[in-house]
């Protein structure tokens, strides 16, 4: 059933979306959005492994359940029995549940692992700050280049060349977008200006807390193309929910033209990949 | 009996206002609690039903129109100061919720009703302190309210930082009044606890009839000397923490702020030092009345009594050491996130022993379908629900992407607001009768049921795929893409409300029509003490001491 969902799920974005590799949150969804990382595919495959454990049980208890109501119900079962104890089962429900934990904590602790050794020494790294309500991020590359980054006001879109709703989502769309080359262990430090904060890329499998006054780490490698889409995942005021986190994953050429162009007009090199990536997406998706 | 109704005529039961507001007597106090807690319970509903009324479709819907009726704002400024607003709803939300609805329910309210009936005690070791415990806490709710309509931010109003107040958001991020009224009720709330913590430590201790030893004490009597000792040992810190909060915003202190050499993430361990206690404390008594009412209404006694008592025991125990399970992403180390999540997964163990010994408790009974054993039946189902994926989310790997989003909130109201609540309705209908001496129409309470497992499964279960989707919570707003499950989730809260009014409607109607319940309405199965005083018992109980064989 999960499957059926999830693959008419997974058909519907497809179709919804000229940016067909994009990763986006779409109607109806129940399942974490496609992974775009390694880490992101095993928090996915560890996220349906618990579930051949928790539904199973759940479902158990639901039968004893139905079944104790049913076949103990007064009318059928006038006298009840007087048991109290059982020892061994007793004893079998202490420790089934501990071998299951088991089971769990193996993965999980692997995941956990992994999540914390990135797979090579990093070649780039960015900061991102949090602000009330809106982004900072630095490439510490040899020529820093810094910008900052908010959520795109409906009335920039033209402007910004950013009609497509599909691809650029209200409330995820921003206008300037992170840029990082595909293939790369990228390192990203982030920390706030004011109150917490939080980085999250859910196709990314990161989510990491933007603490004023101490710098906290991750790491990704995305392995797909596209444009990748988060929120701010920690209240920070009134405008918690208008500050949307966009990364866009690109090829090792385009992000050196990018990185290049950038430091001297940032809205003209966007542009310049934006007519690049978006043209070559609508092609595949016409292509399709 | 004879003793007790004979002695009924020199009670000097005090008449009028004067009964309630000095009262010392267990049961009145505890009725005093219920009261409170069900007009709590209407507030902190009707803030999430204007929530989910917000959230039913993408855009703001209410709330600046909400903020222009409450705070007079026109224009963008009401936009801004909606969206503040609803900050202060889901805050204010957790806050009553608590503090102002479950706890006084299921401690000052069944507790101090309860407990001492049951340990064959007259009433609780110190009833004036009983009478302050209760009424500190209508001061520190109307601070609470209060606090909802001073300037907290720069244009707005009302506490906005959730309900774990974390800094700097509750310091330099809401400079206004607000924060500190609402430190100062916690203070207060949490000082009735604790007074109502030292009571029951104190009276089940020492007040039990002779020959009940602790391990013959019903186990309702078990959860709630567990709750006290939680409440004693988390909420000092918890006053701590908020006192260096108060400081902090008050009197130029640093504790939490990193530019006088403070750590914001210090608040969060102090807090959840105190926070995941308090989701035991939520729960524990529940566990014990599930356990009278499952066993009640199979007519059996409940399968493992010594490992029910101790699995909650050992939930006490376990829950003092595994609160950075909350704090995942904040960036504690990678050694300190592998001991929390082995840590938390232990709890699943006396957790699954309970829900396996209720079972059991069923199992070979004769069973009836009365209403507070279908509520109890309720919860077991979706406490095992929320305790499943609390088991997921113990796992640090997969909280990083779960942690903050819906599927957190679907997890801790599928265990609180569909279990812990479940247990308050079950006690409720259990006892209902006993305390007022009145029988319910079963076919409203079954109703009430019926409709409010379909609403409260409609709001949450849905939360479970927003939350994988990837929907933060505590968003006014969010992607067009997750309307569809919002949707759902918003006309089940709707369903919900329509339960609470069935339920309001219910007691009415057991007060007018007045059908007497009799002692023991649910037979031979209900064997604790309770079940042999008159209903509702004479305003003095146990003159003469039960013998426990």
């Amino acid at each position: 059933m999960r499957k059926i969902l999830a693959s008419a799920v997974a058909a519907t974005a497809s179709f919804a979306s000229a940016v067909a590799y994009a990763a986006q949150p779409v109607e109806w969804q129940t399942t974490f959005q496609p992974a775009a990382t390694g880490i992101m595919e095993q928090i996915t495959w560890f996220e349906r492994y618990t579930l051949w454990f928790i539904v199973p049980i759940t479902l158990f208890v639901l039968i004893l359940l139905a079944y104790c109501i049913i076949r103990f119900r007064a009318s059928a079962n006038p006298v009840p029995s007087r048991t109290s104890h059982n020892t061994l089962i007793e004893v079998v429900w202490t420790v089934g549940p501990v071998v299951i934990l088991l089971f769990l904590a193996i993965p999980s602790f692997q995941l956990l692992t992994a999540q914390y050794s990135p797979v090579e020494e990093p070649k780039l790294t960015i900061k991102a700050t949090g602000n009330q309500w809106n982004w900072d991020y630095e490439y510490q590359t040899e020529e820093p280049l810094s910008f900052n980054a908010a959520m795109l006001a409906e009335g920039d879109r033209a402007a910004a060349g950013k009609e497509d709703k599909g691809a650029y989502p209200r409330l995820l769309a921003v206008d300037n977008e992170v840029v990082v080359p595909i293939g790369q262990v990228v390192r990203v430090l982030v920390t706030a200006s004011d109150v917490i904060h939080a980085f999250a890329m859910p196709a990314f499998g990161i989510k990491v807390d933007a603490v004023p006054g101490r710098i906290n780490e991750t790491w990704f490698k995305a392995d797909k193309e596209g444009l990748y889409y988060g929120q701010c995942s920690e209240l920070c005021g009134k405008d918690h929910a208008y500050m949307p986190i966009a990364i866009r994953v690109v090829s090792d050429a385009q992000y050196t033209t990018w990185l290049a162009a950038a430091r001297t007009d940032l809205p003209g090199a966007n542009k310049a990949l934006m007519a690049e990536t978006d043209g070559a997406a609508k092609v595949a998706a016409a292509g399709n | 009996m004879a003793g007790a109704a004979a002695h009924d005529h020199h009670d000097h039961k005090p008449k009028g206002w004067v009964r309630w507001v000095y009262s010392t007597n267990h049961k009145d106090i505890g009725t005093l609690y219920l009261i409170f807690a069900i007009m709590a319970g209407c507030v902190g509903g009707f803030l999430s039903v204007m929530m989910r009324w917000e959230l039913a479709e993408p855009g703001i819907q209410i709330f600046h129109g909400l903020a222009s009726m409450v705070y007079g704002v026109e224009g963008d400024a009401a936009i801004d100061a909606g969206k503040s607003m609803f900050n202060a709803f889901t805050t204010a939300h957790g806050l009553v919720m608590i503090f102002f609805m479950v706890m006084p329910a299921l401690i000052g309210g069944f507790a101090n009703w309860m407990v001492p009936i049951m340990i064959g005690a007259p009433d609780m070791a110190f009833p004036r302190m009983n009478n302050i415990s209760f009424w500190l806490l209508p001061p520190a709710f109307i601070l609470l309210v209060i606090s909802a309509f001073m300037p907290s931010a720069p244009g707005a109003h009302g506490v906005g930082g959730g309900w774990t107040i974390y800094p700097p958001l509750s310091t330099s991020g809401q400079p206004g009044p607000a924060m500190d009224l609402a430190i100062l009720s916690l203070h207060i709330a949490g000082a009735s606890s604790i007074l109502g913590a030292i009571n029951f430590i104190t009276t089940i201790f020492n007040m039990r009839a002779p020959g009940m030893t602790l391990h013959k004490m019903p186990l309702f009597a078990w959860s709630v000397l567990i709750t006290a000792f939680l409440l004693l040992l988390s909420l000092p810190v918890l006053a701590g923490g908020i006192t260096m909060l108060l400081t902090d915003r008050n009197f130029g202190t640093a504790f939490f702020a990193p530019e006088g050499g403070g750590d914001p993430i210090l608040f969060q361990h102090l807090f959840w030092f105190f926070g995941h206690p308090e989701v035991y404390i939520l729960i524990l008594p529940g566990f014990g009345i599930v356990s009278h009412i499952v066993s009640t209404f199979s007519r059996k006694p409940i399968f493992g009594y010594l490992g029910m008592a101790y699995a909650m025991v050992a939930i006490g125990a376990v829950g003092f050491v595994v609160w950075a399970h909350h704090m995942y992403t904040t960036g504690i180390s990678l050694d300190t996130q592998r001991y929390f999540v082995f840590a938390t997964m232990v709890i699943a163990v006396p957790t699954g022993v309970k829900i396996f010994s209720w079972i059991a408790t069923m199992w070979g009974g004769s069973i009836s379908m009365k209403t507070p054993m279908l509520w109890a039946i309720g919860f077991i189902f979706l406490f095992t629900v929320g305790g499943v994926t609390g088991v997921q989310l113990a796992n640090a790997g997969l909280d990083r992407s779960l942690h903050d989003t819906y599927y957190v909130v679907a997890h801790f109201h599928y265990v609180l607001s569909l279990g812990a609540v479940f247990a308050i309705f079950a006690a409720w209908y259990y006892w209902f009768p006993k305390m007022t001496g009145y029988m319910y129409s079963s076919a409203i309470a079954n109703t009430h049921f019926w409709v409010t497992f379909i609403g409260v499964n409609l709001v949450f279960f849905p939360q479970h795929f927003l939350g994988l989707a990837g929907m933060p919570r505590r968003y006014i707003d969010y992607p067009d893409a997750y309307a569809g499950w919002n949707a759902v989730s918003s006309y089940g809260s709707y369903i919900s409300a329509v339960g609470v009014l069935i339920f309001l409607f219910g007691v009415f109607e057991a007060f007018s029509k007045k059908r007497v319940a009799g002692a023991s309405p649910w037979g031979e199965g209900a064997t604790t003490l309770e079940w042999q005083l008159p209903s509702p018992p004479p305003f003095h109980q146990w003159e003469q001491l039960p013998k426990i064989k």
